[in-house]
């Protein structure tokens, strides 16, 4: 239940914390508007994503979650003519502050996409891809990375034995797990989760749904999903999005059970979408 | 089976027959016509082997063609030449064709710099490759040909002349369209998804290239160099105007060099039946080397 889910976490109370104490506004996003060309994609975006809980967008098809989502990593700046306005910080700094590198910035935050996406390499090579690009050799500290990676997915009992064949031989629920072991291989902060199981049968969506509740201990996990269910089953918040627009940002329990705005009641009551 | 016979015409019903014979005709025309292509390949093939296969022995790799009017001899230079200018050829072409397409396809698809590398090679594509040897001519063996001075002043000894640089550049000219439209293909052929994801996890964009796309590139871009080989070695037009020819084993780069494709064309315009039967067997080598190459290409480079 995701009450019981809220129920473990400390919220900030705008007191002065401990450095280790979870901030409300790890992800912060204001007067955020953004732009394909001359088609706006997203009005004035104000919200707060806390850190080390899972908060879920949902919406219909083309309401700018997915959008939103792929902001936060920057990986809008490769399609030609997109622009923004406002500004987005994590962790208080700026993404789009000069100074920061973007691959940096990528480098902090994994992501995973709707279908899984392993490179045709290795399942070892998968998974040091995010340190091998940092220039770490060193054979001990990439085995050490591979290891945690993969018993942080919940697949290393599954793969232990075969490190070294091609990732590509996988099923499609332990290949979308491989992906989530690589975006976390890093140790990044943050990490964004892009309708992850919407290719997955039931069985690996419900595994990739218990990943998702036991990593948020350590990363903070935003997740785009079309599945309702899922975000009551697996996120801590849950933004509602229509037309480009945030309608709705609230406790999961709440948006699902008293949501406070009509469309996002007719939403998840399945009037529209 | 009175209901079927009112939905369902029969073969030889009357509402159905003429498109059914119409159906037939064109099948058959097609079959026909596809089966009708296989003839003058296979006729090609026949007559090379046929007139070719008498000469051909391992000798003919180690001796020098035979003098107008005289007997015995081989091909040995004439191979070597071609080898060489197309080694030359891809030296020079393969990396500029694949570091171009990686700019049009990977830097900046949309720009017009992309957009204009993209025309010129399509167009350059049709173009007679005896215009690339006169253009080779004018840039590389003429004394004051472009690159003859600038190799002067840049203190590089090559005067220019007839040579196998000259013929490798020629043919690199010759090939450099199709190395970098294929390229493009094959770059183009790599998922979206694994460049997002080597982006996601923080790569640049050299780093994607180089560790992702390139190598899941790679057969599909041998396989066009190796079709560019193919090409480049049966080339004559642009040989007789850099390289011409030589009787003699090349001893250095900078001099006039055998090939197989100009040893073919001097050989079967003499009127000495010996000379024209070695240019048969030139042909069925030059058939064999081409053949190799693409069998090669497929299997080495195929696609798991």
């Amino acid at each position: 239940m995701p009450n019981t889910m809220e129920t473990d976490v400390t919220r900030p109370a705008g007191t002065p914390q401990a450095p280790s104490t979870p901030k409300s506004d790890f992800i912060k996003v204001s007067g955020f508007n953004f732009f394909y060309g001359k088609k706006q994609a997203l009005f004035d975006i104000n919200m707060e994503i806390p850190e080390r809980q899972v908060t879920a967008f949902i919406g219909p098809s083309g309401c700018g979650k997915s959008t939103l989502l792929r902001n936060f990593n920057r990986m809008n700046d490769l399609i030609d003519g997109t622009r923004h306005e406002g500004d987005i910080t994590i962790g208080g700094r700026s993404i789009y502050d000069p100074k920061i590198e973007i691959i940096s910035l990528r480098r902090s935050i994994g992501m995973v996409f709707q279908k899984s996406n392993p490179f045709p390499k290795s399942i070892y090579e998968n998974i040091v891809y995010s340190l091998r690009i940092a220039g770490q050799r060193n054979r001990r500290v990439l085995d050490e990375a591979v290891e945690r990676s993969l018993r942080g997915a919940a697949l290393w009992d599954e793969v232990k034995d075969r490190l070294n064949e091609s990732a590509l031989g996988l099923s499609g629920g332990q290949m979308q797990r491989l992906c989530i072991a690589r975006a976390i291989a890093n140790n990044p902060e943050v990490l964004l989760m892009d309708e992850p199981c919407s290719a997955l049968d039931p069985i690996a969506t419900a595994k990739v749904e218990e990943l998702i509740h036991a990593l948020k201990k350590d990363f903070t996990i935003v997740i785009v999903t079309h599945n309702m269910q899922q975000a009551t089953r697996c996120s801590d918040h849950t933004a509602f999005f229509y037309l480009g627009k945030l309608i709705e940002f609230d406790a999961t329990q709440k948006i699902f059970s008293n949501p406070s705005q009509k469309k996002t009641e007719d939403y998840i009551t399945g009037r529209f979408g | 089976m009175a209901a079927n016979d009112h939905f369902f015409a029969t073969a030889g019903g009357h509402r159905t027959s003429s498109r059914a014979i119409g159906n037939q005709i064109l099948s058959i025309l097609c079959i026909g016509l596809a089966g009708a292509t296989l003839i003058p390949l296979v006729s090609i093939l026949f007559l090379v082997v046929k007139k070719g296969l008498p000469l051909l022995n391992l000798d003919l790799f180690r001796q020098l063609p035979p003098a107008a009017g005289s007997l015995g001899g081989g091909l040995g230079n004439a191979m070597l030449g071609t080898l060489l200018m197309v080694g030359i050829a891809l030296v020079i072409a393969t990396p500029v064709g694949v570091l171009a397409a990686i700019y049009v396809n990977e830097y900046s698809p949309t720009s017009k710099l992309a957009n204009a590398v993209r025309f010129v090679a399509k167009l350059l594509t049709g173009i007679p490759s005896i215009i690339c040897g006169v253009f080779a001519y004018a840039v590389i063996v003429l004394p004051d040909g472009p690159i003859v001075q600038l190799c002067k002043a840049l203190g590089i000894p090559f005067e220019g002349g007839f040579s196998a640089w000259a013929g490798g550049f020629a043919l690199a000219i010759l090939i450099l369209p199709t190395i970098i439209l294929t390229s493009e293909q094959a770059l183009i052929g790599v998922s979206k998804a694994y460049r997002e994801a080597s982006y996601g996890l923080g790569a640049t964009t050299f780093q994607t290239i180089w560790r992702i796309v390139l190598p899941d590139a790679l057969p599909a871009i041998m396989t066009g160099v190796m079709l560019a080989v193919a090409r480049a070695a049966g080339e004559t037009a642009p040989l007789i105007f850099t390289a011409l020819f030589s009787w003699f084993w090349a001893q250095s780069l900078t001099e006039p060099t055998a090939s197989l494709s100009v040893l073919i064309y001097n050989f079967s315009t003499l009127p000495y039946e010996h000379q024209i039967n070695m240019a048969w067997t030139a042909s069925l080598v030059l058939v064999i080397l081409v053949t190799i190459a693409n069998v090669t290409a497929q299997l080495v480079f195929r696609k798991k």
